[in-house]
């Protein structure tokens, strides 16, 4: 029988005990005394986001490859149980073998978004390892982050040993071997971080110091220790398909948010929307082969099981092999019951045709996300979808008998006008008459119905927008209310909805993600607080953060609407993530011109990162 | 071809719920590419119906669900291709033909075994007097309950419902009524007994394991479910 950590007492009073017992089909089963390392790997929210995360589940396949190497899983305990651990000095423990974390070499914790930044402190606390990296002794594991909030990782950079910048495919394995080379040797914790400083891609935060100027922003970014290297380049993929995938994904007991086989079909994007952080740090676009494709897309539904597949990418539209993989997918699933999930598609005839085959016309909706009310403010964001295409789209869609509608959009972008807000409820009424117009009277399946949500923009590091100014919570609800308001004037109110996001959590966003050191403070202050699962809004309270904020005497709005100068060092610039930063300031400059800028396929704009040697900066060139 | 599955759900798998059991089993069908008959329509479903669920917490040697297929292999090759796709603590048992009349496991359940161990912290100081008591309990010519229904409080006799009621070395035995009406879960009877005794049932004081499920046959007799079916050569 499994050994588990928690009693029949304890696992039977808490919702979900099947979160905290592992044993999931394909879990990797090694004896960890025969290992070198143990490495617990982290989503920090609960066991159904984490277990939806494709990265952990390549990562956790890629360590397990390795024979000396036992890579298991920890997710944040929910509150329920969070709180009998708490009381019982229970230490938080590792799904596969149950043993206490604290106990592990390595704690990897990937960094999704930021409102999860207090779930860390939950997951180091409740693990009994000491929260900042500086109080660590050689008994405590070596904790290392990873993920999109790597790319400024400095608001985290007391809480961890190591970050590892870019995509974990590559040099995971260097960093393995030094940590056994060590161990073996019997040097130190320090002599550990100093090799792996060495590692490209490795960032040791306690190997840098940080001064600041009278006016709050950074006067200079220095190494301290002669390991470290002034910058630290991003770690990619050059060729997709010699990266390792998964053979035998994790398939939970419970179900999870993403309870199917996720194929990547390609990393990276060629659009250069300029508040999309994902496209730009991501570059270039590589794409999978379509042999590679269909064996992973094969061997996955026979390894999990799965009712469904879903392609995974930013956007689908531009692979370019999509016609050829989704026939494929259909030959295969159509007679064994297995749906096929298009996620990020172009609305165009190709696609309308292919969801046809795949959805229930009736029981879907179709998916647009303008971004921009305006053609002006999509052309600053560089979105380059058309109203004419938007429209177009939606007519052969109501054709084919779809009669639900999404749009997505963003409020309180660069230069936005109180035209651009209004334009949100144009487009939508506009969308409504072509339904209209397209479908007679006896073929209508009652109302059309229209769903407009907006989400407040938060400026990201690595894009164009990075030195823009944030709305504050007031100007972003004034600007909900202007959007509101004019959905009410229009002529097929009836048919339209309008939805927005909350505007205190944006806000919070906005400083973590632009964040310096000195914001960690904050975020320690406010889970002493008591926050914790913020990006749950049942359990964000903002007024935890506010207090944290003003007993640490940091100012929110130093991060958020502050004007930035060109010349202003972020805290993040000590990273090369392939798009150089005179780039992003021509992309920016160009926003604010109302300039767009074509795709990479359609002319270079010397981002940068063809110095990586691959993806579309070298396609039909070989 | 109606095909009906026995297996058992031990150690840590007591943590998982019914629903998702049913999912883990839908998953196993295509992991081992059973040929299982889908519904009509545009998002077909497996033909798969479970006997009775079973409570969180409880293990169970005697589970059962009910498949429909278009083709089958042998039912020794089946469950071999079956237990290669489980995880470790859940196990197929056997995997017979059913005739194609044949009732649906969850028509059929009237009565499942269970047998109750005692935790460490509740194991009575004397064990003989505890049995004795429980025997002269079920001696009782009645045993009345008031049951918390939906419509309200339903005052009703639990004797006939308990079919067989012993003691088994250390443990307790017990044969209940099961099913659509009258479903007994062992956890009320022993609440019944210890209330009897003027005590409050303490909230953990069992591990509970479901031992059987079964049916009537034609002449009334109780039979495991799995021997209304036969095994495929």
């Amino acid at each position: 029988m499994r050994k588990l950590a928690l009693s029949d007492e304890i696992l039977l009073s808490v919702q979900q005990p099947a979160r905290y017992i592992g044993g999931e089909v394909n879990m990797v089963v090694k004896d960890p005394s025969w290992v070198d390392i143990r490495f617990c790997m982290s989503f920090p929210d609960v066991y159904e986001i984490g277990m939806s995360h494709l990265g952990i589940q390549i990562l956790y396949d890629m360590f397990n490859r390795r024979e000396d190497t036992y890579c298991e899983r920890v997710y944040s305990p929910w509150t329920d149980l969070d709180k009998i651990l708490r009381e019982q000095n229970i230490p938080l423990f590792a799904l596969e073998s149950q043993d206490p974390v604290k106990d592990f070499d390595f704690l990897g914790i990937t960094l999704q978004y930021e409102m999860c930044y207090t779930n860390i402190l939950q997951i180091l606390d409740l693990s009994q390892i000491p929260l900042h990296s500086r109080d660590r002794t050689e008994e405590h594991p070596i904790v290392i982050g990873g993920g999109p909030c790597a790319y400024n990782p400095e608001p985290l950079a007391e809480f961890f040993d190591l970050f590892y910048i870019g995509e974990g495919e590559t040099v995971y394995n260097q960093l393995l071997d030094a940590y056994v080379d060590n161990k073996k040797q019997g040097r130190s914790r320090r002599d550990f971080l100093e090799l792996a400083a060495e590692i490209p891609g490795i960032y040791v935060p306690c190997f840098y110091d940080v001064t600041y100027k009278n006016d709050g922003t950074i006067a200079g970014f220095k190494p301290n220790n002669p390991h470290a290297g002034e910058k630290v380049t991003k770690e990619l993929v050059v060729d997709m398909d010699q990266a390792p995938y998964i053979e035998k994904p994790l398939v939970p007991f419970l179900k999870v948010t993403q309870d199917r086989v996720v194929l990547e079909i390609q990393r990276g994007c060629i659009r250069g929307c300029r508040f999309c952080q994902a496209g730009n740090v991501y570059r270039p676009l590589r794409e999978h082969g379509l042999d590679y494709l269909k064996h992973y897309a094969r061997q996955l539904l026979e390894t999990t099981g799965h009712e469904e597949i879903s392609l995974s990418s930013l956007s689908s539209s531009d692979y370019t092999q999509l016609p050829q993989l989704v026939n494929f997918l259909i030959d295969q699933c159509s007679s064994r019951g297995i749906n096929i999930s298009l996620p990020s598609l172009r609305i165009d005839a190709f696609s309308l045709d292919v969801m046809s085959k795949v959805q229930d016309v009736k029981k879907s909706s179709l998916t647009f996300a303008p971004e921009a009310g305006s053609q002006r403010l999509r052309d600053v964001i560089n979105k380059g979808l058309t109203e004419e295409v938007i429209l177009q789209g939606a007519m052969e869609a109501f054709k084919g008998g779809w009669n639900r509608v999404k749009l997505y959009f963003m409020l309180g972008l660069p230069t936005e006008q109180r035209e651009d807000m209004e334009g949100i409820a144009l487009l939508s009424e506009k969308i409504a008459e072509v339904y209209y117009d397209t479908v007679p009277k006896e073929q209508r399946h009652g109302k059309v119905q229209i769903v407009a949500s907006s989400s407040f923009f938060v400026p990201k590091p690595f894009t164009p927008f990075q030195w823009a100014k944030m709305c504050t919570k007031e100007e972003f609800l004034e600007r909900a209310y202007i959007v509101k308001n004019k959905f009410r004037e229009m002529k097929n109110f009836k048919s339209l909805k309008y939805n927005w996001h909350e505007a205190d959590v944006t806000v919070l966003e906005g400083v973590l993600a632009r964040g310096d050191r000195r914001v960690g403070t904050v975020v320690e202050a406010a889970y002493k607080n008591g926050a914790l699962f913020d990006s749950w809004s049942e359990y964000f309270d903002n007024s935890l953060w506010e207090k944290a904020f003003e007993d640490c005497g940091v100012d929110p709005d130093f991060y958020t609407v502050r004007e930035r100068s060109l010349e202003e060092i972020f805290p993040w610039d000590f990273i090369d993530a392939g798009v150089s930063k005179e780039f992003l300031k021509r992309e920016w400059q160009k926003a604010l011109a109302e300039q767009v800028t074509p795709n990479c396929r359609q002319r270079c704009s010397g981002c940068g990162a063809r110095g990586f040697g691959g993806g579309v900066c070298y396609e039909d060139q070989d | 071809m109606k095909i009906r599955i026995k297996f058992l759900k031990q150690g840590s798998t007591k943590f998982i719920g019914h629903l998702d059991m049913m999912r883990y089993f839908q998953k196993a069908m295509r992991r081992a590419q059973v040929d299982i008959r889908y519904s009509e329509g545009f998002s077909p479903h497996q033909i798969m119906s479970f006997a009775a669920p079973l409570g969180v917490g409880i293990t169970s040697n005697g589970e059962y669900f009910d498949i429909e297929v278009l083709s089958t292999d042998s039912s020794k090759a089946m469950v071999d291709r079956l237990n290669n796709v489980m995880v470790e603590e859940i196990r197929v048992l056997s995997y017979r033909k059913l005739e194609d009349s044949g009732k649906s496991a969850m028509s059929l359940v009237c009565a499942a075994d269970y047998t109750l161990k005692f935790r460490e912290n509740n194991r009575p100081v004397d064990l003989d007097g505890f049995f004795r008591e429980l025997e002269d309990f079920y001696g009782q010519e009645q045993i009345r309950i008031t049951k918390q229904t939906k419509k309200g409080q339903k005052e009703m006799d639990l004797k006939p419902l308990i079919y067989r009621l012993e003691r088994r070395g250390e443990e307790i035995f017990m044969q209940v009524s099961t099913g659509s009406t009258d479903n007994i879960k062992p956890e009320l009877v022993m609440e019944t007994f210890y209330q009897s005794r003027q005590q409050n049932f303490p909230e953990f004081a069992f591990r509970i394991q479901r031992e059987e499920v079964y049916g009537r046959d034609s002449r009334g007799l109780l039979i495991p479910l799995e021997e209304f079916g036969e095994d495929i050569e």
